[in-house]
């Protein structure tokens, strides 16, 4: 794929620079910095990280049940959803059980096989920032061309969206 | 039925737009096959064997006569003239070309149709019995759940990367014309004793290379939990269903290697989390639907004078009439099949003139609605008995006449090699030929009640494993064979067909099939016994002896 390696974020509707780090199992963890551990890491170091005073982020692989940390939102800055391919779609829920059911507010980030068609779809479930390397990917969201429908047909838990119409059940961005 | 708003307008014009840019990208070149082949099918285009094919949503099966002739124009304007009605309800057009495919979307959405998710890994046309709102043994018409449910699996953001297809179907009767039991999720309507409606639920059923009939996962669920309940078990198929191997990812797959005991406490455990929440039903929404699919004004006070007479002084009329006319709730009324099974005709064709000749006949004597049944015909559901003989008339001018509902010649087969990619074999031409073997009307008659589907691989598209009698095409060493299961069912009774044994070339297969009818006929405990009834009484031995002797 004509893929830009980037370690940026697309966030808030533009690219920021991500200050972020993922680290592997083996890479000691640093007393500083924004660092993202597996998640299978996170819960075997739980008793350290506890007690870290920077911010720390999981990523939860597909597969991976997101409602193992429940417990320990008060350590987590972030979680990162990963998507090996787009067509696997368990991050979907994952985000939605995040947001709607443990109610973590803090930023849940799309990695991966992030590509532009899907990112409508990924935001209705929380996701409010996606890491892309994909190159057209990139283009069009910096040109601001992302495709979606915005009339919906299920409401999804988030706030910024809005009932509209006729029927309980539609809804719009707010 | 059910009328588009703005809000629905709007979803559809913008879904058409997204679609639309989708194409553009891909004859660009900004989108490789590979990424454009999810979006294409969650819009219904496929890549067959010699062109794309566009399969369009007919929603539980119900459309006007006005949404028919613009199925009509499409046929005769970006096709060749024909369309094929499937198992799904649904129609698909297999000649268009992808640069025509917007237009085509922007012709749909003039009456209110689209092809929004009639493929791909995603929640598809939920089905429901094609006789809904018209048959006289339902306990409530189940379109408006099946529009409910449309509409909540629309664009679902967190159910359209499934791990495999995803199809409901849903009756309001306890005799089963929807074949519920062999979907993911089969619903059907029945009344608590309070007197309250809700659902039976059924999950992982399925045909394809592991036939499966479903599990009754939970005996009453109220109506008012209809959305929360199916989203419940879509969370947990999408987080535990498997995407190792494509075979192994629908959701029977997971309840039967999780068994239903457990996985019904997952459906429930996440259930309980969000059936108080935003999905309940509120009952004065789902009566507002309702009245979408009202009973037409029908004259409770007609009669049948004129039927009788023409009865009795027109046998080929009285013939058609018996098998093609089913009882309706409102006495002096009838549902009508539409044969689109002509004897040794594709099974679920129709050209655009006789799409048009049918719109016409919905519009004159059926209160502008037309169904489209799994088995491939069309139906007319709300017809004055004493209006039947000018339908009749009509019919035969549009050679559409066939009185052969439910017998041997009415065969439900896949496209197979003729179209599809991913065929061992032909389909319909065997489905022709059979209709030619069997199609004199006395002899059908005298068999009575035969259901025969044909697939033309594995992947079960005809139906085969729950055909009274099917057949499957495979592959052996180059050369095309098929496989004869027995005794499948998909009504009430559902079970899957047992393989009788090995297998016939292209050129005895109907021989076989000629073999299994006769002796059944000698058989038969008396007229009346059917072919199903009669083969789940003696099994499967004088059927092998007959077909391969007692060696
Ligand atoms: S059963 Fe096989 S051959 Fe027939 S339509 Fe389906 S995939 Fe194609």
């Amino acid at each position: 794929m004509t893929d830009t390696q980037a370690n940026d974020i697309y966030r808030d509707g533009r690219f920021l620079a991500d200050g972020w780090t993922y680290l592997a199992d083996d890479d000691p963890v640093p007393a500083d910095g924004a660092v993202f551990l597996s998640l299978s890491r996170f819960l075997a170091d739980l008793a350290v990280l506890r007690g870290r005073n920077a911010p720390t982020g999981v990523v939860v692989e597909a597969g991976e049940d997101v409602r193992s940390i429940a417990d320990e939102f008060a350590h987590v800055a972030a979680v990162a959803v990963a998507f090996p391919k787009f067509t696997d779609g368990r991050g979907y829920s994952t985000a939605r059980i995040l947001r709607e059911d443990l109610g973590f507010d803090g930023e849940i980030r799309a990695v991966g096989d992030v590509l532009i068609d899907q990112i409508a779809l990924m935001r209705r479930c929380g996701i409010d920032a996606f890491a892309v390397s994909h190159a057209p990917t990139r283009a069009a969201l910096e040109a601001g061309h992302v495709p979606r429908v915005d009339h919906y047909y299920q409401p999804a838990g988030r706030a910024d969206e809005v009932p509209t119409g006729t029927r309980p059940w539609l809804r719009r961005p707010a | 039925m059910y009328r588009y708003d703005e809000f629905d307008q709007e979803f559809v014009d913008q879904r058409i737009a997204q679609f639309s840019d989708q194409v553009r990208r891909r004859l660009k070149g900004e989108l490789n096959e590979d990424q454009f082949k999810p979006l294409r099918l969650m819009n219904g285009v496929y890549l067959q064997l010699h062109a794309y094919m566009l399969r369009v949503c007919v929603p539980y099966g119900t459309l006007n006569s006005r949404q028919m002739r613009k199925l009509a124009h499409i046929a005769r304007t970006y096709d060749r003239g024909y369309g094929h009605f499937t198992t799904r309800q649904n129609i698909q057009f297999n000649w268009p070309k992808l640069s025509d495919v917007p237009a085509i979307l922007k012709e749909l959405a003039e009456v209110e149709m689209h092809a929004i998710q009639t493929s791909g890994n995603c929640i598809r046309n939920t089905t429901a019995d094609h006789l809904a709102g018209a048959a006289d043994d339902e306990i409530a018409d189940p379109r408006p759940y099946a529009e409910i449910i449309r509409q909540w699996s629309s664009l679902h953001p967190e159910f359209t990367f499934l791990p495999r297809k995803f199809k409901f179907a849903i009756t309001g009767a306890p005799h089963d014309r929807a074949a519920i039991q062999v979907h993911d999720i089969g619903m059907q309507i029945v009344r608590s004793e309070a007197g309250d409606l809700g659902f039976k639920v059924y999950v992982g059923g399925g045909q394809g290379r592991t036939p499966l009939v479903a599990k009754l996962v939970r005996d009453f669920l109220p109506e008012e939990d209809l959305i929360a309940y199916s989203e419940a078990i879509l969370r947990v198929y999408n987080r535990y269903g498997r995407r190792d191997n494509k075979y192994k990812a629908r959701i029977k797959i997971l309840v039967h290697e999780t068994g239903i005991d457990e996985l019904r406490g997952d459906i429930e455990a996440e259930f309980e989390k969000i059936r108080h929440g935003v999905l309940q039903l509120p009952a004065d929404e789902v009566r507002r639907i309702e009245t979408y699919f009202a009973l037409p004004p029908l004259d409770p006070a007609a009669t049948s004078a004129r039927f009788d007479a023409k009865s009795a002084g027109n046998p080929a009329f009285a013939a058609w009439a018996e098998r093609n006319v089913h009882p309706h709730k409102v006495t002096g009324h009838a549902s009508v099949t539409i044969s689109l099974k002509p004897i040794g005709g594709v099974p679920g064709d129709a050209s655009a003139e006789q799409m048009e000749a049918v719109a016409d006949i919905a519009e004159t004597f059926s209160f502008d609605e037309l169904r489209v049944s799994h088995e491939q015909n069309l139906i007319l559901p709300h017809v004055r008995l004493d209006d039947l003989d000018k339908v009749h008339d009509a019919l035969v001018a549009a050679d559409l006449a066939e009185g052969n509902a439910g017998l041997i010649t009415d065969i439900i087969a896949c496209p197979g090699l003729d179209y599809c990619a991913l065929a061992n074999a032909r389909s319909i031409p065997i489905a022709q030929e059979i209709s030619e073997r069997f199609g004199n009307a006395e002899r059908q008659r005298a068999i009575g009640d035969l259901k025969i589907k044909i697939s033309g691989c594995i992947n079960a598209c005809g139906h085969h494993h729950v055909g009274h009698i099917g057949i499957l095409g495979v592959e052996k060493k180059g050369e095309e064979l098929y496989q004869l299961t027995l005794g499948g069912s998909a009504d009430e009774t559902t079970s899957i067909g047992a393989i009788i044994g090995r297998g016939f070339a292209g050129d005895r297969i109907v021989d076989a099939v000629e073999t299994v009818v006769e002796t059944y006929l000698k058989l038969r405990a008396n007229d009346n016994e059917t072919f199903l009834a009669a083969y789940r009484r003696v099994g499967d031995a004088p059927f092998k002896e007959a077909l391969y002797g007692t060696a």
